[in-house]
């Protein structure tokens, strides 16, 4: 096969000038004509029976056009788990009582935003407190009180996993250690809160909706179901998104409250979330508290494996059922497990839910199983690179039952990950630390608890006279770059380049089905329906070019460079611009259109491919203060096929400043049920002083089942940051954690235990 | 009761009257429709809403409009020439030096300030004057190699003109 004309090439953002001058539109900037505000009243028990809500004096204030309760709406009830009718748990607003504080209680739309927040303060609710729960051990308990009626223990979703025979695996282990870690949650903090623009169509009864959200489809199916309308009268658009990671999947009280305020008030309705209501109120990384037990022989090869993990779920499921689910995953990755057993419990508590966030399931798991490794690896004698090598899987590795390894490049960026630290890192100073933590994720998830009838991702490719292209598919650029890489996957294809084609993304009118921006899907699932959709153009283009070359059928014709030619005598050939004029006019003028479908089948249970790869953090510990300094990052991954270097890189940059973030700084502090830090001021981010250099190096593989090969990037890279870290300081200073957030007063508290211990 | 402000904003005058407590950056998007400036914390804690304001920048959400009155204000929209982009807004692009694009108007008005004030920055240097703006896509690195870049950029340019 010839190289690559587009794919592998740096390319700058399709939709760079837009955002580097302002012009980007996010629903944040949007208004219409007529537009009313709204502004939601919520709780301020984490548990209580609603006993009676008075709206009146909120009604008479001059400028409000709507006042709306639970009781007002359709009473549908929606969430992501819509195939488990029982787990589509949440309501437009809550009707009988409320189970975190934040929940909205009451929906105003007023004619500014000030009106709609003094009818708030106007309305008057009666509430009588419950006894609430928020800690998971707390809540399975027989006592706990109830916070979903039908959910004994407050369990709600429970996941088992099993393969060899465990019991037998530690029997024959030389050294079984098991060890108990807390992790504690994190929120998406992404720049643009949440908001919705809904605007509601009287003569015929459809809705219009533009959302910050990560999946157009996913919203259109929430709003559909919890304000019983038909799916194809609620229109989704997605505008520019100012960043999701993992806490737009889910329909949120924005979307759902401005769509049914505009049916009751005939106008367009917005809602935006402010700073306080975003750490309050929407979903974050899922909680847990986790006990691994490993059993190796004498020179370091796993043989079993045993996880128990019950999570902080919070009020409702959202997209933390699927967490559940991909933690007892993830923490076998990317090592070979003969004998593994995982228990996993969700449980109801009284806070805001918590659900997917970037690299969901893999970042807490990952934590625990990358520093519990290094510390029997410590024990055993053995290198930490050595025992990660050992156990390694190879190119075909097969989890019976769950999942499949197609390409697997973590032996090579093992190798080229210890050859790199020895070359550049060779001088350690005192209290200076290495530590390595390996990672993999999925290529976007093979599981349907959404309950889709179509395809997993859909495109369609249009070529018109003069040679453009318009590529119509819903998936979901938000700040990842998969605008620019869906128009580079259709120039390949067709052999032109990304200036002759217009993007028409994300609208759900428009648009066949993508299921949206989450666990790294649109590369692989969207790039594949976009390859499909322009080959079918491209078979139409060959078709003709051969008729007109009168060749014998065997001879094989190239697309490539704006040309169709033999691809044994590359001067005999047409341009591809002639080669269209020719085709539609053969096509009675019809303009040649593509349609490419993707869903996986037969790939196991979790995802169709798995990128991959191994950290190296180098970091400082100051022993009189417990701060930790970070000094140098290292990165070797398998992506596949990279499609856009410029993009992957960005990627693997972003994932790493969420990982040490998780690691060493991120902290969302409750107390009885309410965040006590939701700000930035309180909620620490990694900024740009703190933040290392960090070295990519890329071990490209070829996927069988990816476009050209491609494969998951850089949102495992969320996982090793902070394993890596924990794994620097234990190497530094012989200090363990089984927590994450190593703020300086935990790690010198650990390093003191330490010392008392005597190394 | 309401005030009046006069004030110029990317070159062009404005004598507008607005309430006292009016946020600049309210001023900005909700009446000059300069939607290019972004709000993100409420609390002035992410600098997403930076602007220049008399050659320094400032943030829009954390001031007064009427604190600008008879200054000038230039916005991200201000930038560009034309059609013409910015030699920082084109380093941008070309160093993928933003994602979701959302804090991006206010790095870059911060980079400007900068490089209009030291036109040779350090990374250490650039890494301090961009400290307070919050970015959860890049992880900065890209933003400070891209700032690197652009000040070669004006440094070339400013030759270019000197040699004409």
């Amino acid at each position: 096969m010839s190289e690559y004309s587009v794919i592998g090439k740096p390319t700058t953002n399709v939709d760079g000038a837009a955002k580097v001058t302002g012009e980007a539109v996010y629903t944040f900037d949007m208004t219409l004509p007529n537009m009313l505000y709204g502004k939601l009243l919520r709780s301020p028990h984490p548990h209580a029976k609603i006993v009676s809500i008075d709206t009146s004096e909120a009604e008479k204030l001059p400028g409000v056009k709507a006042v709306i309760t639970g009781k007002d709406t359709p009473g549908g009830k929606y969430g992501l788990w819509r195939r488990f009718h029982e787990l589509a748990d949440q309501e437009v607003l809550a009707t009988t009582k409320v189970r975190f504080i934040g929940e909205p209680v009451v929906a105003v739309a007023a004619i500014s935003e000030d009106i709609a927040e003094k009818a708030i303060d106007l309305i008057k609710v009666e509430y009588e407190p419950l006894p609430a729960v928020f800690e998971p051990m707390e809540a399975i308990k027989d006592d706990a009180p109830v916070i979903h009626d039908g959910f004994e223990n407050n369990i709600n979703n429970t996941r088992h996993i099993e393969w060899g025979d465990v019991d037998e695996g530690f029997k024959n282990s030389d050294y079984v250690r098991e060890d108990r870690f807390t992790l504690f949650s994190q929120h998406p903090a992404y720049m643009e809160v949440h908001n919705t623009l809904a605007s509601y169509d009287k003569g015929s009864g459809r809705l219009t909706v533009w959302a910050s959200t990560q999946s157009p489809y996913f919203l259109q199916l929430g709003i559909s179901d919890a304000l019983k309308m038909r799916e194809g009268n609620v229109r989704v658009i997605k505008p520019h998104v100012g960043g999701g990671f993992g806490g737009k999947n889910s329909t949120m009280h924005d979307s759902v409250n401005a769509a049914f305020l505009s049916m009751k008030t005939g106008r367009p309705v917005k809602i935006v979330f402010n700073r306080e209501e975003e750490f309050t109120a929407t979903e974050h990384r899922t909680a847990m508290h986790l006990a691994i037990k490993i059993g190796l022989k004498k020179d370091g090869t796993i043989l079993a494996k045993e996880v128990k993990i019950i999570t902080d779920g919070g009020a409702y499921t959202g997209l933390g059922a699927t967490t559940l689910y991909l933690a007892g995953t993830f923490i076998t990755f990317p090592y070979k497990t003969p004998n593994y057993r995982y228990d996993g419990v969700r449980t109801y508590t009284n806070k805001m839910w918590a659900s997917s966030v970037r690299g969901f399931g893999a970042v807490p798991t990952v934590y625990a199983a990358e520093t519990q490794l290094d510390r029997a690896a410590h024990d055993l004698g053995i290198d930490p690179i050595e025992i990660r090598r050992r156990n390694a899987m190879t190119p075909g590795y097969e989890a019976p039952g769950q999942y499949m390894v197609k390409s697997c490049g973590i032996l090579p960026c093992i190798d080229k990950m210890e050859q790199r630290v020895k070359e550049k890192w060779t001088d350690l100073s005192k209290d200076e630390g290495i530590g390595f933590a390996a990672f993999a994720y999925m290529s976007g998830g093979i599981f349907n608890w959404i309950d889709t009838p179509y395809a997993f991702s859909g495109a369609m490719v249009k070529v018109n006279i003069d040679g453009t292209v318009d590529l119509f598919t819903q998936a979901s650029d938000i700040g990842q770059g998969h605008n620019t890489v869906s128009v580079m996957i259709c120039a390949e294809e067709l052999g032109i380049g990304v200036e002759d084609i217009r993007l028409h993304p994300a609208d759900t009118a428009t648009t066949l089905t993508d299921l949206g921006a989450w666990g790294s899907r649109e590369t692989l699932m969207n790039g594949n329906a976009i390859k499909a959709a322009a080959g079918e153009v491209k078979k139409v283009l060959v078709e003709v070019a051969r008729m007109k070359l009168g060749e014998n059928i065997v001879y094989d014709l190239e697309v490539k460079d704006k040309r169709i030619y033999l691809a044994l005598r590359p001067e005999r050939g047409f341009s591809y611009y002639d080669i269209v004029k020719d085709a539609i006019k053969r096509n009675d003028g019809e303009p040649i259109i593509g349609i490419g479908h993707y869903t996986p089948h037969r790939k196991g249970m979790i995802s169709p491919a798995y990128g991959m790869g191994i950290q190296a953090v180098k970091a400082k510990v100051d022993r009189e203060t417990g701060q930790v300094e970070v000094k140098d990052v290292i990165t070797v991954h398998d992506c596949g096929q990279t499609i856009n270097p410029l993009g992957a890189r960005g990627q693997v940059e972003g994932s790493t400043q969420m990982g040490l973030g998780f690691g060493l700084c991120e902290d969302m502090l409750t107390d009885n049920g309410m965040v006590l830090n939701p700000s930035f001021v309180d909620y620490k981010l990694i900024r740009s002083r703190d933040m290392p250099q960090i070295e990519l190096i890329d071990v490209p593989t070829y996927d069988p089942e990816g476009p050209y090969g491609a494969k998951e990037a850089a949102e495992a890279t969320t996982a090793p940051g902070a394993p890596a870290l924990a794994n620097a300081i234990y190497h530094a200073v012989g200090a363990e954690f089984n927590s994450n957030v190593l703020k300086p007063e935990k790690v010198l508290k650990a390093i003191r235990e330490k010392e008392k211990k005597g190394r | 009761m309401k005030k009046e402000l006069r004030f110029v904003v990317n070159g062009d005058s404005y004598d507008i009257w607005i309430e006292p407590k009016t946020l600049l950056v309210q001023v900005l998007r909700d009446e000059l429709g300069l939607k290019g400036t972004r709000r993100s914390c409420d609390s002035g804690s992410c600098c997403a809403c930076t602007v220049i304001l008399n050659g320094k920048a400032v943030k829009s959400c954390s001031m007064l409009a009427l604190q600008a009155n008879g200054k000038e204000v230039l916005t991200i929209e201000g930038l560009a020439n034309g059609v013409n982009l910015h030699p920082i807004q084109q380093a941008f692009i070309d160093n993928w030096a933003f994602q979701c694009g959302f804090c991006t108007s206010g790095q870059i008005m911060a980079a400007k300030a900068l490089l209009d004030e030291n036109a040779n920055p350090t990374r250490e240097e650039i890494q301090r004057a961009m400290d307070g703006h919050l970015c959860r896509c890049t992880g900065y690195n890209m933003i400070t190699e891209a700032i690197q870049d652009a000040a070669k950029r004006l440094q070339g340019q400013k030759l270019q003109e000197a040699a004409k």
